[in-house]
């Protein structure tokens, strides 16, 4: 019973498939997985739409949107026909093909990113040898389309926001990456099918994600704090901060591209997400072995939705870090920290397990992480300020 | 089909990014044509070169043309001989010649007996951490260098700038 409720939607999907042809059944499948993506991922971008307002509202002491439906949950009803009826106003000097295909391409990668993440027992898109290597190198083309929309809207804030986004976005991904690799070489492959079965099985009642080591957490806490940058959401999102560059490098952009703009960067964010749970938080299974009857796709879903309310809490909690703050934290604190994980997750592998193997592998990660704290607070002492260009 | 549609794809991009006017309109072409070469890449089933090709060559090197286009800008192209397209023709025909000439005397095109070879990321791994550790370790040298080289001549820069 509890295994037919788990593949409840690959029997349904065998079914509908059976009903054609044995020539198009391949192409009736594929579509079919497309079609379950394109419809299940933009529904929660309009729930997180209402979740993350109410919740920054509250966070902050107030209501959120109340007026549209009961207590306002049919606000992503209004904002999507307001979005689709507003004028498309396109600057006279913009680049028109570049400006119309900016946010098209950012939503097809967005999209694209979705083909590797397992949602729950044999329930993937694309079963890719690299599934790992495939989601970074489609978050990399997303950088692009960002340059592609300040460039093209021929704006100073614009072109300014977008140059920023795509350093910080370069910046992160180097930690993001690594943290990865970690987890890769412990699992043994970059196949995220094969990652999250690595990590689906019990010692007793504790289930064996990665996230569970000392390597895990800091490489779990690492790939948090890239992704946040990554999908340009506060504390990061300089590029696209209201109060400080109007809206960076989507500020020429209005009704449906802009609209289509926050569904590429939300999309974004729930697959960064996504690929965090495969890789730490392990997937489809279940967190102790007595609640393996629940099903595998509720689990991954509770998990999204969990680290979707980790960023929206931090979102309303932290203040905005500047762009030269935001550089010298990727570069000279993640990034050796990263390297430090890779080491402590080799150590990990090698050492027999038990309590002496966890703080063997916790003291470097934190000695290297009170190192680099205490350097990174000298640096910032107050001292007798200097101009730069008044000398 | 796919093979025609993927090398339609590299030579429009590759072609549009000589003709266009204006220089980042062209490095988007060309960003095209590398998806392309990604494309012929995967359809080849080499995974790992053509994921990496677009992990590299269209999230970091087309960035980097972009942000060299953008930070030193000049303002109008040199005045242009009359030959200068002719001559370009004929040099790219002439290496081509030379590439060609050489690909069909290596001998490559002949076909490879024991059917595709495979190349999954477990051989690539094992590969590049036992047979090539030392062109691996000698190319992270060469990066690391190239890296404090930039940072170098940045900071030299801010040094004389002041």
């Amino acid at each position: 019973m509890t295994q037919a409720l788990d593949q409840i939607f690959v029997t349904l999907k065998h079914w509908a498939v059976a009903y054609f042809p044995a020539v198009l059944q391949p192409a009736v499948s594929i579509l079919l997985s497309i079609a379950a993506v394109l419809v299940i991922f933009p529904t929660l971008f309009a729930v997180t739409t209402i979740l993350e307002r109410k919740g920054l509202a509250r966070i902050q002491n107030r209501y959120g949107p109340n007026r549209v439906g009961p207590f306002g949950w049919l606000q992503p009803l209004a904002d999507a026909v307001k979005s689709l009826t507003k004028e498309d106003i396109v600057p006279r000097s913009a680049d028109k093909l570049v400006h119309f295909a900016a946010p098209l391409l950012l939503v097809v990668t967005a999209f694209l990113e979705y083909a590797v993440i397992p949602i729950g027992r044999n329930m993937v898109v694309a079963d890719m040898d690299a599934g790992v290597l495939f989601f970074f190198a489609v978050s990399a083309a997303m950088e692009l389309s960002i340059f592609m929309a300040g460039w093209s809207s021929r704006n100073k804030y614009s072109l300014l926001g977008a140059m920023r986004a795509v350093a910080q976005m370069i910046s992160y991904e180097a930690p993001l990456i690594l943290s990865s690799v970690a987890v890769a070489m412990t699992a043994g492959s970059l196949s995220t099918v094969t990652i999250v079965e690595r990590q689906a099985g019990y010692s007793g009642i504790w289930p064996h994600w990665y996230v569970l080591t000392p390597w895990g957490l800091a490489g779990f806490v690492l790939f948090m704090v890239a992704a946040t940058a990554e999908s340009n959401r506060s504390p990061f999102d300089l590029p696209e901060g209201e109060s400080e560059i109007i809206a960076g490098y989507f500020t020429e952009y209005s009704g449906f591209k802009f609209a289509l703009f926050f569904l590429g960067e939300y999309l974004g964010m729930f697959a960064i997400s996504g690929m965090a749970i495969t890789l730490f938080l392990g997937g489809w299974s279940a967190p102790f072995s007595f609640l393996t009857w629940v099903p595998s796709w509720f689990w991954f879903f509770a998990k999204l939705l969990t680290l979707i309310a980790v960023f929206i809490w931090v979102r309303g909690t932290l203040p905005r870090l500047r762009m030269d703050q935001l550089m010298s934290f990727a570069w000279k604190f993640m990034l050796p920290m990263t390297l430090m994980v890779i080491f402590s997750a080799g150590l990990w592998r090698f050492l027999p397990g038990g309590v002496l193997r966890w703080v063997i592998c916790a003291v470097p990660i934190a000695g290297l992480y009170v190192l680099l704290s205490s350097c990174m607070a000298e640096s910032r002492r107050i001292q007798k300020r200097t101009y730069k260009f008044a000398e | 089909m796919t093979f025609l549609i993927l090398a339609v794809m590299t030579l429009a991009g590759a072609i549009t990014a000589m003709t266009l006017r204006r220089l980042v309109h062209c490095v988007l072409a060309l960003a095209i044509c590398f998806v392309g070469l990604a494309g012929l890449y995967l359809y080849l089933g080499a995974q790992f070169a053509g994921l990496v090709q677009m992990l590299v060559y269209v999230g970091a090197v087309v960035i980097l043309i972009v942000f060299a286009i953008l930070l030193t800008r000049s303002h109008e192209a040199p005045p242009q001989k009359k030959w200068t397209g002719l001559a370009g023709v004929c040099v790219s025909a002439a290496v081509f010649a030379v590439l060609a000439w050489a690909v069909i005397a290596g001998g490559a095109i002949q076909g490879i007996a024991g059917g595709q070879p495979q190349a999954t990321m477990q051989q690539i791994g094992s590969a590049l951490m036992g047979r090539f550790v030392l062109p691996l370790e000698v190319v992270g040298l060469l990066l690391t260098a190239a890296l404090i080289g930039a940072v170098v001549i940045a900071m030299e820069e801010k040094q004389s700038a002041r």
